[in-house]
């Protein structure tokens, strides 16, 4: 499914954001503040931009009914306390969809099994580590069987382990996904294309290797780094001096 | 599931009998199950039972089933308002309807207000004055972002005060005790009035109210665990919450018209129904109403019984039973909603 946004400005947030991604994974990078979530948050209409565009195969989706059938999002809202079971809250991936018991029960065991948390079915969903409620999310997202799948800093919180498996996960789905990441080395190795965006604006976008170059990395970033090829991969990855520029 | 909706019907069942053959006159349980099949099914009763068929058929039915009534109504609102603003301290008096209401109760008790509508007079007053302060609620809480939760509870919690000030002010204005005294029991909660005039509006709206949100149950539980997820997962969150808040405002007005403020049973039954099947509103929905009624028939109960013949306000018993449990709950380990 094409996601494509033309133009879209939160006022004093973003502006004139265009970017598109279709069946393939999408990262958007950027310093803090730049403007990455607020982005997100227009595409699973968490905010209606002021001006501009986004569309879902030709369709906006601030028009188009059940978006949510097809759209599935893992934002950065995390303060739960309602104490439901990891299977409560998979099962509710299947809201956006008609009510089928026996179907429901299946898809929620089967994204229970592909993100590898059925032994947890039955915990509470606040006891669980960081990585586990992650992982569980996705669960739900996985559930929503969605075509388009959003992440908001998918590896926040996570060891080094969960972040590599999340991100593996999600692109293992096959679907069209756009995610904002901070690690620039997690970007490079698992997005097909990059956007780069600072103070709101998108600098840069294509492969990570067309834009993971120190130059551009100095000028958003502000810090030095050296592009070395990934031993195993030959994907892009960057090492920092300690030295910040100004 | 199933299991526990058929007990807890039972025992609201036993409760209701319970509660009709239970008070200061006691009529044994076999004759009150005697009264009670031939006025349903239009039996005849030998003339040495007509007092005691009154005070069964015409007293305490209408009153049992009123608390039944307002305990399944209360609760039902406690569930749907804790989820909808997100908050554990939640009750259905949090929006400012029962202070509402308190200021035309009182207004009526002491200064003689809408004293042509008679015994009605007392419902109709609180249940103006509480439709107004939801409304006053509902148009300052409001902004361009639809209602937040930490904005509802604050504006709700703010006018409140001022709506109780104002009831206050009338008690202690009062020219003579004996009002003042009627204006407090009625801030307490009392059945007293019950008749079955009074259960035909409260038993349609909270039951229209309590049908309506169970079929909200999948949304109320994407509600709780956010607006942004619960927007991801298809919920039109603005208007669900505006929904959420009519709905709510109806069953508490009217059954706070019919009962006073009756404290606790909104806060704690719903808290208690969670720590026995968690948090999921498919299974908190179904059960909170039919716990809700049974505790509130029992509540009434001691409070014909305690003091006789006088009669206790309601709202001192569900403090003096709702404190204690509150308190035990709040010292189990990091007791969050539905914590097991």
């Amino acid at each position: 499914m094409r996601v494509e946004l033309t133009g879209v400005t939160v006022q004093n947030i973003v502006e004139d954001i265009t970017l598109h991604a279709s069946n393939e994974v999408v990262g958007i990078v950027g310093p803090n503040g730049s403007g990455k979530s607020t982005t997100l948050r227009c595409v699973y209409r968490a905010l209606k931009p002021d001006a501009g565009t986004v569309l879902l195969d030709g369709e906006n989706v601030h028009k188009r009914q059940n978006i949510a059938g097809v759209l599935a999002a893992l934002t950065q809202e995390s303060q739960v306390e309602f104490d439901f079971t990891v299977a409560e809250v998979v099962e509710m991936g299947r809201l956006p969809h008609d009510r089928n018991p026996a179907h429901d029960s299946r898809v929620v065991s089967d994204a229970l099994a592909t993100v590898d948390v059925s032994h947890l079915a039955n915990r509470s969903f606040l006891s669980l580590s960081g990585g586990e409620r992650q992982r569980v999310l996705i669960a739900r997202a996985v559930a929503q069987q969605p075509r388009v799948l959003v992440l908001d800093e998918p590896t926040n919180h996570l060891d080094i382990r969960h972040q590599l498996d999340v991100l593996s996960l999600a692109r293992g789905l096959g679907v069209t996904i756009i995610t904002v990441l901070h690690d620039l080395n997690l970007a490079a190795s698992y997005c097909d294309r990059l956007y780069v965006l600072d103070e709101g604006r998108i600098v840069a976008h294509g492969t990570p290797a067309e834009v993971l170059v120190p130059e551009l990395i100095a000028k958003v970033f502000h810090v030095t780094a050296h592009v070395v090829a990934h031993p195993t991969t030959g994907v892009p990855q960057l090492l920092f001096d300690q030295e910040v520029t100004p | 599931m199933i299991g526990k909706i058929s007990a807890l019907v039972g025992v609201l069942a036993v409760s209701i009998v319970a509660g009709v053959a239970l008070g200061p006159v006691a009529v044994p349980f076999d004759v009150t199950l005697q009264l009670l099949h031939a006025a349903i099914t239009g039996g005849t009763v030998p003339a040495d039972q007509a007092g005691q068929y009154h005070i069964v058929w015409d007293i305490r039915l209408p009153r049992v089933l009123l608390a039944a009534v307002v305990g399944a109504g209360l609760s039902t609102v406690g569930v749907a308002i804790q989820a909808m603003v997100r908050n554990a301290l939640a009750d259905p008096y949090v929006l400012g309807i029962s202070s509402g209401a308190s200021v035309g109760a009182t207004a009526v008790a002491t200064l003689g207000v809408l004293s042509g509508l008679g015994v009605y007079a007392l419902s109709t007053g609180a249940f103006l004055t509480g439709l107004g302060a939801t409304a006053l609620v509902y148009i300052t809480a409001r902004t361009s972002r639809g209602l937040t939760p930490l904005r509802l509870v604050l504006t709700g919690t703010a006018l409140a005060y001022g709506f109780s000030a104002v009831a206050m002010l009338l008690v202690f204005q009062a020219p003579h005790g004996e009002a003042a005294r009627a204006a407090m029991f009625w801030l307490l909660g009392s059945l007293g009035g019950a008749n079955w005039q009074s259960l035909p509006v409260a038993t349609a709206v909270t039951a229209a109210g309590i049908v309506y949100l169970m079929t909200k149950a999948r949304q109320l539980n994407a509600l709780a665990m956010g607006d942004e997820t619960a927007t991801t997962l298809g919920v039109a969150v603005n208007r669900f919450r505006t929904h959420l808040f009519v709905v709510t405002a109806a069953i508490t007005g009217v059954l706070v018209a019919v009962s006073g403020a009756v404290g606790f049973v909104g806060l704690m039954l719903p808290h208690l129904t969670r720590m026995v099947v968690g948090a999921d509103h498919l299974k908190v929905l179904p059960l909170a109403p039919i716990a809700g009624a049974s505790f509130l028939v029992w509540v009434d109960v001691a409070a014909r019984m305690l003091a006789a013949p006088e009669e206790l306000p309601l709202g001192v018993i569900t403090a003096a039973l709702g404190v204690p449990c509150f308190i035990l709950l709040m010292r189990r380990k990091a007791y969050v909603f539905g914590g097991r």
